[in-house]
């Protein structure tokens, strides 16, 4: 892992760092410190994996959205109301027992906010973006997930603007639930594609 | 760029993951260092490919040091220093990298492509472990802003996107694991049919 976690206390000079941008773009009239604050309450709250667990959902449960969905992934997450920077394309890519599709961005850490939210800490680790790649079979085991030989690996480098969106497989046992229920079960990691759902 | 940003296929990570639930942010100045960049490119200070080639100026150790929010941190001081302290609102309103392309694309879904040999010392969005490789066209993705000058002061020059799927034996070699393949998704002038 890296070594974003060492140097967490308030004498962190990346942390004065900011408070003068803040200082800067204030002053400029580009932003308020309330304003910040606002934000960043969006994000930490409203903006989140809960997005995509809902898209997730009704494509499980109503087979003409999950068709749209496959066929034009920002049109039909719109039709949710969900939408934004770093969503501008989307393109949703279906796992199933023959495929297994896997999301990385191996220059920077590109992600689909809109749906997911932040990355997570992993995501934007080196090992991640430099192994699964490469190692996909072996990157997925160490998540806890272990592939079939026979099943395919498909790996998405998102180079451009272009954001992916994996669609999981549903648990055979959720039969007859309905989609709030679904959603609940519903993980980050599995739209990412480093795990599977399990019920 | 060639550097450290450029991870895909690289052996000096080689740590396990371990998976962990976790805050959206660890520390305040990471939420106010992510609000502020924001702020930054948004009232068209700079585009987004000029604050990725900024990441990709920093320190390698800087880079690797200061961690994700800390790279973006630095990436808007590192174009404030390059204006002189100046900062410069509107000079980008369009925040929409899509562009309508009069031009048809050049190739077709299935057609066998070959990434070229590029290797610029500035922006690319050409990773460096497909280069020089064959690959097929997977998705068709319309015009996009050419990030290889947008981030140069050079244009905007939209390119048609392609998703391109390589073969892990064609990235890796005969050692590569079975079954596994990369998509990537490539500007038009990166490639040449096969």
């Amino acid at each position: 892992m890296t070594h974003e976690h060492e140097h967490e206390h308030e004498h962190d000079p990346r942390a004065i760092r900011t408070e003068a941008l803040e200082r800067l773009l204030v002053d400029q009239g580009l932003i308020t410190s309330a304003a910040i604050d606002t934000i960043i309450e969006r994000y930490e709250t409203d903006v989140g994996p809960l997005n995509g667990a809902r898209v997730v959902a009704k494509a499980w449960t109503d087979p003409e959205y999950r068709a749209r969905l496959l066929a034009d992934g920002t049109t039909a997450i719109a039709e949710l109301g969900i939408g934004g920077p770093q969503g501008e394309k989307m393109v949703v890519v279906e796992n199933t027992p023959a495929v297994h599709n896997v999301i990385v961005c191996t220059l920077c850490s590109c992600y689909p906010w809109p749906v997911l939210g932040l990355p997570p800490a992993w995501y934007k680790d080196p090992a991640y973006r430099s192994r699964v790649v490469r190692e996909p079979r072996k990157v997925l085991s160490e998540f806890g997930l272990t592939l079939d030989d026979n099943t395919e690996v498909r790996v998405w480098d998102s180079s451009a603007e272009i954001r992916y969106l994996v669609l999981p497989e549903r648990p055979a046992s959720t039969t007859g639930a309905d989609e709030r229920t679904l959603a609940e079960l519903v993980t980050r990691d599995a739209m990412i594609g480093v795990a599977r759902i399990d019920a | 760029m060639d550097g450290i940003h450029d991870m895909g296929g690289s052996h000096d990570f080689p740590a396990s993951l371990t998976e962990r639930d976790e805050k959206v942010f660890h520390a305040e100045w990471e939420a106010r260092a992510f609000v502020l960049s924001n702020t930054f490119t948004g009232a068209g200070c700079a585009n987004v490919d000029q604050f990725r080639h900024a990441i990709e100026r920093l320190d390698p150790e800087v880079y690797i040091g200061d961690g994700y929010f800390g790279r973006w941190l630095g990436s808007v001081e590192l174009m404030i220093t390059d204006a002189n302290g100046q900062v410069a609102p509107g000079r980008y309103t369009e925040h929409r990298a899509a562009r309508e392309l009069v031009a048809p694309p050049l190739f077709a879904v299935d057609d066998i492509v070959k990434t070229k040999n590029y290797n610029p010392p500035g922006h690319t969005r050409l990773p460096g472990y497909v280069r020089n490789r064959t690959g097929r066209v997977e998705l068709l993705h319309g015009g996009w802003v050419y990030p290889d000058t947008h981030a140069h002061h050079e244009g905007e020059n939209p390119e048609h996107v392609y998703s391109v799927r390589f073969d892990g034996n064609e990235l890796w070699g005969a050692d590569a694991e079975p079954s596994a393949s990369v998509t990537v998704d490539l500007f038009e002038s990166y490639l040449e049919l096969a």
